[in-house]
């Protein structure tokens, strides 16, 4: 395809049905564009129609410039290699925006955030209910400017979640959460069973909610990147980079290929140790022992290469704003070099080792499926979604770092079991490879960073990171003093949340632990 | 099953001697930065380098007090970067953990130059500055039982009070061939009444403060309680605010700091076996030696 045929957002602007003010393309990445209240509905729609997707909804507090709200709606498209960020007005005397949940469920969590969080009232949404903030939290709207990010709030002392009750003979219920069996992240599963099948599943997510979007506004830009790898301990490098490009993008500046290269080189690094961590913990929570062992062993050796190129096992404290913070040396990539080779035969053999067995094929096929259809309209990110037939992957429709230089396939399923999506992370290991070993070849010398200048106020940019899980957005408004005025991170695990409450239906309970294995959301990204 | 067994023939042993024999790591390993107060003469561009304000400064009447926080610390190596006086510097050292939540701050005192830089370095003084309050751990005597009860044979009941899943990754990897935690005796149980250890990492958040005190009351005593990383200390980068209540002492006594953002699995292994008097504390405030500094 030519370039001009990854440009379609030009011609669905004449066609979308209703009149977008403003429209113009801030750098290579974004078309910016306003729309009137009145008029939202009708624009998501006829965007949705045109085959837009919608990818976030973020609000933001203007009342000291502007005495207004602002409501970011970000859709992305196929056929286009930019973003669109639409922006409408919302006035602080009249605090309500027009619900899109009804029609795009994928932004139920999100328009509902927005009403926990700006004290935005969502008009029309179907499930109204708080999600962010618990239940019982007292009335507060913390990302309001006029909320002190260090309130000590009282006790609570709010009435707690009221779950969907489980009514019905030999019906009944299983909570479990916050704290879990096993070493994972807290978050409430309320099941309810009829005997082993889970007839449905109400999660309660945000425990580990601790006000990380407030904090970047209180953090000079060279500090915040510490913060924004701090959001999913597995993501580390996938944020930091988002972020990253947010700086750079709002700073009008190029990195240096070398920088590019070698952000790409890191970024498949994170991807493949979570995938083949995800191989083996999918085989252990069927019992394949075996399996696991062999996995987390080429894991370490991977995670040893991670510190020997950046000094940390989960790749912190090398990603800067301009490029990286150190160089690689001939030996270092040496290193690196020879650790893929030895790894490679590993995956090899741990596939093997994986596939010569019929009972765990047997425990991971049909299990936990999420249909396309459902997939696509709950608009379900990453290896989830890619799973069950959603044909998306970041690093091919906008291309960021160096993916433009390099060959590669996206691996799409329709199945969308849990066998499916091992087989995504398995075809993504060797896709990961065959990048890695592409850019080395390519990795000539040159400068790793420049430096980025002191940001005026008021400067505004998207970062877009497809993160070993899915699609990572971060969305940064510039302040006075080096400061941020706002950040907005979007990690896929929002998105996909959903999808295993669809995903377990009809599933027996010990089959939960799995089925939830094969997505592996981040608590600590959805609650930020 | 024949790839099952002839992979495992070909697999040698691959779990690690330490803590029976030196922790081989990385060349490139950011551990904890030391720092050499005596030529020490300017602690500005560090503090102001630092991303969670491990390293303060604060002048007043011509004195400067500079306060290091090994457990705020999360180890990205911004100060020695920007101090270019060498007075600053990044080991591989990783063996941090401590008893005391005093003993990983460090504060030092110097007179302030009229340019604003230090003078000669009147002390430096390891402890908690006055007036913080944290919950009173185990007295010495219920620790030496500690050892005789649990030394040998020891369940942990792993808390996430709300990381950011870093250190639960390096705790989750404990159990993997490579650490192999078992070998040492010690196993994660699926429930706090089958614990003796809680190994919590943080910060606390306000919605993870009362499944943290009610995990902590359903473990039977006698129980130990380790807080893992720098937000498990302190609140990390997060700090106190709205959501979170900070360090995990804030909610439940405890008794030993893993410093790290995360820790590496080595240095969880030391703090988990210091808190059973199976290891001994190795630093005081990233000073390896065996006696605290004095003012």
């Amino acid at each position: 395809m030519t370039q001009s045929s990854f440009r379609i957002f030009d011609q669905i602007r004449d066609c979308c049905g209703v009149a977008l003010e403003r429209w113009h393309q801030a750098n290579d990445v974004e078309i910016r564009a306003d729309a009137t209240l009145p008029d939202v509905r009708d624009m998501v729609a006829g965007l949705i129609l045109n085959g837009c997707r919608l990818a976030s909804i973020f609000a933001e507090d203007r009342t000291a410039a502007s005495d207004d709200f602002l409501i970011y709606y970000v859709f992305d498209h196929m056929q286009d290699r930019r973003f669109l960020v639409v922006r409408t007005t919302i006035p602080s005397d009249m605090p309500v925006f027009p619900s899109v949940a009804a029609e795009v469920p994928a932004v139920n969590w999100q328009e509902r955030e927005i009403q926990d969080w700006f004290g935005l009232v969502a008009d029309g949404h179907p499930n109204p209910r708080r999600v962010a903030l618990h239940d019982n939290w007292p009335d507060i709207h913390p990302l309001r400017k006029d909320f002190p990010f260090d309130t000590v709030l009282p006790p609570f002392e709010g009435e707690q979640h009221v779950y969907r009750p489980t009514l019905g003979e030999g019906v009944f219920q299983i909570p479990v959460g916050p704290v879990h069996a096993g070493i994972i992240e807290p978050g409430h599963f309320n099941f309810a069973v009829a005997g082993e099948p889970i007839l449905y599943l109400q999660l309660r997510m945000f425990f580990t909610h601790k006000g990380i979007e407030k904090r970047f506004e209180q953090l000079p830009v060279n500090r915040a990147v510490y913060l924004a790898e701090s959001i999913s301990g597995d993501s580390s490098f996938s944020h930091g980079t988002a972020f990253c490009q947010a700086i750079e993008r709002a700073a009008q500046i190029e990195i240096p290929v070398r920088a590019r290269r070698m952000r790409t080189v890191l970024l498949e690094l994170e991807r493949i140790y979570n995938h083949v961590g995800d191989i083996g913990a999918i085989a252990n929570d069927v019992g394949f022992a075996v399996a696991n062992a062999h996995a987390s062993r080429l894991r370490e050796s991977i995670l040893a290469m991670n510190e020997e190129l950046s000094g940390s096992r989960l790749l912190r404290g090398i990603v800067c704003p301009g490029g990286l913070r150190h160089d690689w040396n001939d030996r270092q990539v040496e290193c690196c070099r020879e650790s893929l080779k030895s790894s490679e035969q590993e995956f090899v053999d741990l596939m093997q080792i994986v596939d010569s067995s019929d009972s765990t094929r047997d425990r991971l096929e049909r299990t936990g499926i999420l249909h396309p259809d459902k997939a696509r309209d709950l608009g379900i990110v990453g290896v989830g979604g890619r799973a069950s037939g959603v044909d998306r992957d970041l690093r091919r429709d906008h291309p960021y770092a160096a993916y433009d230089e390099v060959s590669f396939e996206v691996p799409v399923y329709q199945e969308g079991d849990v066998l499916r999506r091992m087989r995504v992370r398995v075809d993504e290991v060797w896709q990961s490879l065959r990048i890695i070993k592409q850019i080395l070849t390519i990795l000539e010398p040159g400068p790793n960073r420049v430096s980025v200048p002191v940001l005026p106020a008021d400067c505004v940019a998207l970062g877009a990171v497809e993160g070993w899980r899915g699609e990572i957005l971060h969305w940064i408004r510039t302040g006075a003093n080096g400061r941020l005025e706002r950040c907005k991170i979007k990690d896929p695990s929002l998105n996909n949340w959903p999808a295993l409450v669809e995903a377990v239906q009809g599933n027996i309970v010990p089959d939960f632990p799995v089925i939830n294995k094969s997505f592996n959301l981040s608590y600590s990204g959805t609650d930020r | 099953m024949f790839h099952i067994f002839k992979k495992a023939a070909q697999t040698h042993l691959v779990t690690i001697g330490y803590p029976h024999a030196p922790a081989q790591i990385p060349e490139n390993f950011r551990g904890a930065p030391v720092f050499d107060f005596a030529t020490w003469r300017d602690a500005r561009p560090a503090a102001e380098a630092c991303p969670t304000g491990a390293i303060v400064k604060g002048d007043s009447a011509g004195r400067r007090r500079v306060t290091v926080d090994y457990g705020l610390c999360i180890y990205c190596g911004q100060c020695a970067e920007a101090d270019d006086s060498g007075a600053v510097k990044i080991t591989r050292n990783f063996e941090l953990a401590a008893r005391e939540r005093g003993d990983l701050i460090l504060t030092a005192e110097y007179p302030v130059e009229p340019d604003g830089s230090q003078g000669e370095l009147i002390g430096v003084a390891c402890g908690r500055p006055s007036g913080a309050e944290m919950l009173e751990p185990l007295t010495q005597k219920v620790q030496s039982r500690i050892h005789e009860v649990l030394g040998r044979s020891l369940a942990i009941r792993e808390v996430d009070a709300g990381s950011c899943n870093g250190c639960e990754m390096e705790i989750g990897a404990l159990n993997n061939p490579v650490y192999d935690l078992e070998r040492l005796g010690i196993h994660f149980v699926a429930s706090p009444r089958h614990a003796d250890m809680l190994l919590v990492t943080g910060p606390v958040t306000r919605n993870m403060e009362l499944a943290l005190l009610k995990t902590y009351r359903a473990t039977p005593a006698p129980k130990i309680v380790v807080a893992v990383g720098a937000c498990g200390i302190s609140g990390g980068i997060f700090g106190m605010n709205y959501a979170t209540v900070g360090g995990v002492d804030t909610v439940v006594p405890v008794d030993v700091f893993i410093p790290g953002c995360p820790p590496r699995p080595h240095a969880l292994l030391h703090g988990i076996l210091l808190a059973l008097g199976r290891m001994e504390q190795r630093a005081i405030a990233g000073i390896m030696s065996s006696s605290k500094p004095s003012l």
